[in-house]
């Protein structure tokens, strides 16, 4: 039976050989056919000789989430022939390098060999060359076999090779060779094919640190300091790479400063640094950085100065997995340092929403003078998402909060750095060298009173933390507030779920609606939780809460700020590290729900109705 | 404990500098260092250094990390902002409030807790980096604040108070800060305010990373017969290399001493530094001969004081990056956001 844009692809290689540019071809030939398409980069931590995968849904419907069960697997890593060929469905493709022939231990498969290396070893003598053009080769391959509009192929080659314009023809070269041998020896009798599409609105296909790096440039970021860690290191490079696109005079002067520290200890220290000096700075960082960072994370708390910190999570505890996805930092964010303290989080689901909230993330960090942790994952930072196109509005200003100027200083009677003059908690600050003779103040991490000064006074301090607490919890008006669905029919079923998760949230939910499950659905997108929240958990009886770390943190966080029973909250939990399924979310509802008899019964009610 | 405000009656005729001030107007808040303590004399020494450059206090950052000399910027400089950040990270905050704004005087003080241990690789990078700003260590070999144990700058022929004796080599701080590319090189003595001034005023005169290692000793733990941080000990084994003067911009050099003995160096903001060299073979710009020399004072069993190391190209972290002149904390949302339609290129490249 013939597949049309609904299927999976996965390529499966051996880092290091050149494979990732070309399969990011075919991932964007597919976008640019206008068909919708997510590809996700299974890698390891490792640079050369270890198995990658690369994994391709294309759904014509419009869901990206990652799917089980393999339709076509291009495997060219004889180590992981064995566990790769399981995740094959009946009736799917194998496609290797049959320059070696073999044999694969299932009957219930197609088999199609194509002598890649062969063919490589007749038309290339450098070894180099060899392997690199093996990829492309297969890419003309798969372009037949697919029905790939081969322009838009050609048009990504030359593009791709733009800046290097000598390997154009070779590269199109070693493209027709695969293209031939296709032609001339595979038969056409292939069931999965992509056709064209027409978009509905204007796409892009885009990283999340990509679009946080340039959301950063947009922002007026002029400082950022980092330190090399997986997942995050693309935001500083993105940032870096816009700076110089962008902010950089005919002299090569440039308008901002970008430092890669000796540690993320310095990292976080210098952002301090220049934010307390009236700068927009941050740095990137993931969980290990983040807890190297706390100490400093306390200071600007309690001294509240601004800071963006990016934590693109990967897997935990400890160094983890370096290379795989979780949401397993939200309390050691949440409550990031010793001492009594609790940060402002940011949730984005998608790269579009990495560029947004990365923009108002500065907004926020200054209004409120406190860091803004900026809570993306490897899924949403590292791959390639398909998303509507970015956008921004000139005529928002930056909000620098309550900064005073010289004249401002001028004409009050009196100023006290941490005095609470309008009640809502967030005091004035100055900036160094504003004004001759007024306005300088002692920062400090030791207890202070309202005009900074050192204090032992126990009440003074206490009242100063709870001016904290107070600005704190006033701050829900600045943050991006939580989205929320009601299911078609009434139903008193909700789901509380953040981040990467929500494309197999969607698609789970349109499969279990199909059942006869109405769930209502709340994305929760910044923390402290907002009245939106508050009002979805009292309205809905039973409560499911997604999360992709095994110690359920977001139910803790929950339940612990809102002060509501944890047993209320049943968890669907995964944290094996690949980016979520809407089956996994399926099956758990299910089991979950199975001995509920008021939510089953309430199913089987809605279908006697249907 | 409070801090402590010092009363505002002044002598009417206190000296003035060109920015018509006093020295007073340079005082911080009442020290609540034990009395006696090298560091207050520092405070002094950095108080008198801007009193005679008319540095505008509000013009000069102070920054600092944990200990006891991280307080001592509550007592100078009242008028000016201050940062006490965390241990050993004063200078990563400095490096970022630098790079906020390349405009203004950045000023560090921290003990040999923050310089030598747990801010040592902090102190190793900013240096590399050369930033434009003065570090003061005010190196007592002890951490007072906690009641006197080993630091890692205290001798190992050194003993603590009790008798007790140091197991493990000392960190000489000069001799890492010229390995590392500090351009600006210098230890003194809190005890020598004829040394130490004019050594901080060359140090706030200098483009670059300048270091300036000061012997402060601890009144209450580490001044006792044994150890080699004491006022005592540091005054009988002081060899100087030279001492320094600071000639203002449009000021002439009156004073001679004689040929191959002084050397001039013009410094960025227009003033001159003469270092006069009390040992004629002696030569300050070269890193091999300046850790030379630290190393052979210390085999004899001396402390060498004074301007060690001086590189003369002045240049920093700024020229090294290319930051555009104006400071970035001034530019504006013109001057950053590229706007719509550059977002739209942009989009175009991920189409």
């Amino acid at each position: 039976m013939t597949k049309v844009n609904d299927f999976v692809i996965k390529f499966a290689n051996v880092n290091g050989s050149g494979s990732a540019s070309a399969n990011l071809m075919f991932a964007k030939t597919i976008f640019r056919m206008g068909i919708p398409v997510s590809p996700k980069n299974i890698f390891p931590s490792n640079i050369q000789g270890l198995p990658t995968w690369y994994e391709i849904r294309v759904n014509k419907d419009g869901y990206t989430a990652r799917r089980d069960g393999v339709d076509c697997l291009i495997a060219l890593n004889p180590q992981t022939y064995q566990s790769d060929l399981k995740e094959l469905v009946k009736g799917g493709y194998l496609i290797y390098d049959s320059t070696m022939e073999r044999r694969f231990p299932r009957k219930d498969i197609n088999v199609i060999g194509i002598p890649m290396a062969s063919i490589c070893a007749e038309h290339y003598d450098d070894p180099r060359q060899r392997q690199l053009f093996k990829n492309i080769i297969c890419l003309g391959a798969l372009s037949v076999l697919f029905k790939i509009d081969i322009s838009v192929l050609k048009g990504l080659i030359k593009e791709e090779f733009q800046k290097k314009p000598k390997l154009i023809e070779p590269n199109l070269h070693a493209l027709g060779l695969g293209r031939k041998y296709a032609q001339e020896n595979l038969s056409s009798d292939f069931d999965l094919q992509l056709k064209l599409m027409r978009q509905k609105s204007k796409k892009i296909m885009i990283q999340g640190n990509e679009a946080s790096g340039l959301g950063c440039i947009f922002a007026g970021a002029t400082v950022a300091s980092w330190y090399p860690i997986t997942p995050s290191t693309s935001l500083a490079e993105a940032f870096e790479k816009y700076l110089h696109m962008f902010r950089s005079d005919l002299k090569g002067n440039i308008k901002g400063a970008v430092i890669q520290a000796e540690d993320e200890l310095s990292a976080i220290g210098m952002a301090i640094g220049a934010n307390w000096n009236g700068a927009r700075a941050f740095t990137a960082t993931s969980g290990p950085g983040v807890s190297l960072m706390s100490e400093f994370l306390g200071l600007a708390y309690f001294a509240e100065i601004p800071l963006v910190l990016f934590n693109i999570q990967r897997g935990g505890p400890s160094t983890g997995m370096p290379t795989r996805t979780q949401q397993s930092d939200i309390l050691s964010s949440a409550y990031a340092s010793h001492g009594d303290t609790k940060q402002i989080l940011l949730f984005p689901s998608d790269p579009r929403e990495c560029f947004e909230m990365s923009v108002d993330a500065f907004d926020i960090a200054e209004r409120l003078q406190t860091p803004v942790i900026f809570m993306s994952d490897l899924d949403i930072g590292m791959n390639d998402w398909v998303v509507d196109e970015l956008s921004y509005n000139d005529k928002h200003n930056f909000d620098r909060g309550k900064v005073l100027s010289a004249k401002d200083l001028d004409s009050i009677e009196m100023w006290g750095r941490y005095l609470d003059i309008d009640g809502d908690g967030i005091p004035y600050r100055t900036i160094p060298g504003t004004h001759p003779s007024k306005g300088s103040f002692f920062t400090r991490g030791t207890s202070h009173d309202a005009f900074a000064g050192y204090t032992e006074d126990g009440r003074i301090n206490a009242e100063n933390l709870l001016r904290i607490t107070k600005k704190f919890n006033k701050s829900t008006k600045y943050l991006p507030k939580s989205i929320r669905r009601n299911a078609k029919n009434k139903t008193d079923v909700g789901l509380i779920y953040f981040g990467s998760t929500a494309p197999a949230v969607d698609e789970a939910i349109d499969y279990l609606s199909e059942e006869g499950y109405n769930i209502n659905k709340i994305r929760i997108r910044s923390f402290p939780f907002d009245r939106v929240l508050e009002k979805f958990i009292s309205e809905n009886n039973h409560l499911f809460i997604l999360e992709q770390n095994r110690d359920a943190q977001m139910k803790f966080l929950i339940s612990n700020e809102l002060e509501i029973d944890i047993n209320q909250f049943v968890s669907i939990l995964n944290f094996d590290g690949s980016p979520l399924t809407a089956k996994f979310i399926v099956d758990e509802f299910k089991s979950k729900v199975k001995n509920n008899k008021k939510i089953v019964a309430k199913v089987k009610r809605s279908r006697t109705a249907a | 404990m409070s801090f402590i405000k010092k009363p505002i009656a002044r002598h009417p005729n206190l000296p003035k500098n060109k920015l018509g001030l006093t020295r007073r107007d340079y005082e911080g808040a009442l020290s609540t260092l034990c009395a006696g303590c090298g560091h207050d004399s520092v405070s002094s020494a950095i108080i008198e250094a801007c009193f005679q450059l008319s540095i505008p206090a509000h013009r000069l950052a102070k920054l600092s990390g944990i200990g006891c000399s991280s307080k001592t910027p509550t007592y100078f400089l009242n008028k000016s902002h201050g940062f006490n950040s965390v241990h050993g990270r004063m200078p990563s905050v400095a490096t970022g409030a630098n790079l906020a704004n390349r405009d203004l005087y950045y000023l560090g003080v921290s003990g040999d807790g923050d310089t030598a241990s747990i801010g040592l690789g902090q102190f190793c990078h900013i240096m590399r980096r050369r930033l434009n700003m003065v570090y003061i260590c005010e190196n007592n070999g002890t951490y007072g604040l906690t009641k006197g144990q080993f630091s890692a700058t205290n001798d190992k022929e050194s003993k603590s108070r009790k008798g007790v004796d140091n197991m493990f080599e000392s960190i000489d701080l000069a001799a890492l800060a010229i390995q590392l590319g500090a351009g600006f090189v210098a230890r003194s003595f809190s005890g020598d305010k004829d040394q130490l001034i004019p050594l901080i005023r060359a140090a706030l005169s200098y483009k670059g990373f300048a270091f300036i290692d000061v012997i402060s000793p601890c009144v209450t733990f580490n001044n006792h017969a044994q150890s080699t941080k004491s006022y005592e000990y540091f005054r009988e084994h002081n060899e100087a290399v030279g001492f320094l003067d600071v000639i203002p911009e449009n000021e002439e050099i009156s004073v001679n001493y004689g040929e191959g003995k002084s050397i001039e160096v013009n410094v960025h903001d227009g003033s001159k530094m003469v270092l006069h060299k009390l040992n004629k073979s002696y030569d300050p710009g070269s890193r091999r001969k300046a850790i030379g020399k630290i190393n052979d004072s210390r085999d004899k069993g001396e402390i060498i004081t004074g301007l060690i190391y001086l590189d003369q190209n002045e240049e920093d972290l700024h020229d090294t990056l290319l930051t555009t002149e104006k400071p970035l904390n001034q530019l504006k949302k013109k001057d950053l956001s590229p706007g719509l339609k550059k977002l739209r290129q942009v989009n175009k490249s991920f189409s």
